[in-house]
């Protein structure tokens, strides 16, 4: 397996063609619970899925992530982006993977979350911001390994908990932990 | 379809909110919001339940629970209240120190006086020490360093620490 950052660096979404905006369900839709199956990156309705989460992101106002559950699709990919985000360290611009997985989590930190998929509601979650991930990219389906921290690395196991049919309410830490959500100015 | 607050106050033990919420049940309420927790060793639950018995059938089916007497229930309809998110910005404002009268009352006020709304709120007392931790929403152009002045001027009086941060959330 090579390191991400010169393959990822050589992979642009470029790579996966025009995506369609596709609707993101609610919970308690039941895609959301179900969890994404493997994949065949190279797949060629794969690499349309793929680019169907990147155009969708894109379209949604403050989104750094999507995965395949959140617009239907019960299978292991997801898109993240943070680059733009002003809690962002390092980043790797915008990423798709396919069958993630985390190998390697510390440092934990509380953070408060939001999902598109649960509208009204925001709750404390605490995520690793030291994190190694394993996957695929769409695509090539080459194996990579990113090592992300600080927010992407918040994204990152957030977008693979939903590959896992997992939302933040799974996670949130105390029963005072879930609050509504805020429109923030 | 009427809206309905129901409380349930008193000693702890196991049980009493599968009890509860099986009477609710049995009588085709649905529970919406509902927040619970144990205020010095004493069982404290509130909730909001929607359905068509009116708040006396309700008193009435519970009183089963209340009948020991280590458990005061009450019911009554309430009004539909809007759910939409408010607007504003989120802060955290935690306040601690040495025990005394006053304390909450005091912080509360500052709070109040600039508009601001406290959506959530825990105080605790353990020995000497006293705690609050409470969620405000303020509203648009609040100054927030003179508010913090304020607060931090409050707490000088009362001889207590006072902290208000702000709490965001990330949309992911």
């Amino acid at each position: 397996m090579r390191l991400v950052d010169d393959i990822v660096g050589r992979w642009t979404e470029q790579d996966l063609g025009p995506g369609r905006v596709l609707d993101v369900v609610r919970a308690p839709s039941p895609v959301l619970s179900t969890g994404g199956a493997p994949v065949d990156p190279a797949a060629p309705e794969v690499v349309r899925l793929a680019a169907d989460l990147v155009a969708t992101m894109r379209v949604s106002p403050g989104c750094v992530g999507l995965a395949a559950p959140q617009v239907g699709v019960a299978a292991s990919v997801f898109a993240v982006d943070v680059s733009s985000h002003p809690k962002a360290r390092t980043h790797h611009g915008t990423l798709v993977l396919c069958n993630a997985a985390v190998v390697e989590a510390t440092r934990n930190e509380k953070g408060r979350e939001g999902c598109m998929s649960v509208p009204d509601l925001t709750g404390d979650v605490k995520r690793a911001t030291h994190l190694v991930v394993a996957g695929r990219l769409p695509g090539t389906g080459e194996d990579v390994q990113v090592t992300a921290d600080a927010f992407e690395a918040r994204a990152l196991q957030h977008e693979i908990d939903h590959c896992h049919g997992l939302l933040f309410l799974d996670r949130v830490a105390g029963a005072h932990a879930v609050h509504p959500r805020k429109t923030y100015l | 379809m009427s809206s309905l607050a129901i409380t349930v106050i008193g000693r702890d033990r196991p049980g009493i909110i599968a009890e509860t919420t099986a009477v609710l049940a049995d009588l085709g309420l649905n529970l919406e919001d509902s927040t619970m927790t144990l205020l010095r060793g004493h069982f404290a639950m509130m909730l909001i339940c929607a359905g068509l018995p009116g708040s006396a059938e309700i008193e009435r089916a519970l009183s089963g629970l209340a009948a020991g007497g280590s458990l005061s229930v009450s019911v009554r309809e309430v009004p539909e209240e809007s759910t939409r998110p408010s607007v504003g910005s989120s802060y955290l404002l935690t306040v601690h120190g040495g025990d005394r009268p006053g304390i909450v009352s005091s912080v509360a006020a500052e709070v109040s006086r600039v508009g601001g709304n406290i959506t959530d709120l825990t105080t605790r007392l353990t020995g000497d020490l006293y705690l609050l931790v409470a969620e405000v929403d303020l509203p648009p152009g609040v100054d927030v360093a003179a508010l913090q002045t304020a607060l931090g001027g409050v707490a000088a009086d009362l001889g207590v620490e006072v902290g208000l941060r702000p709490v965001d959330s990330d949309e992911l």
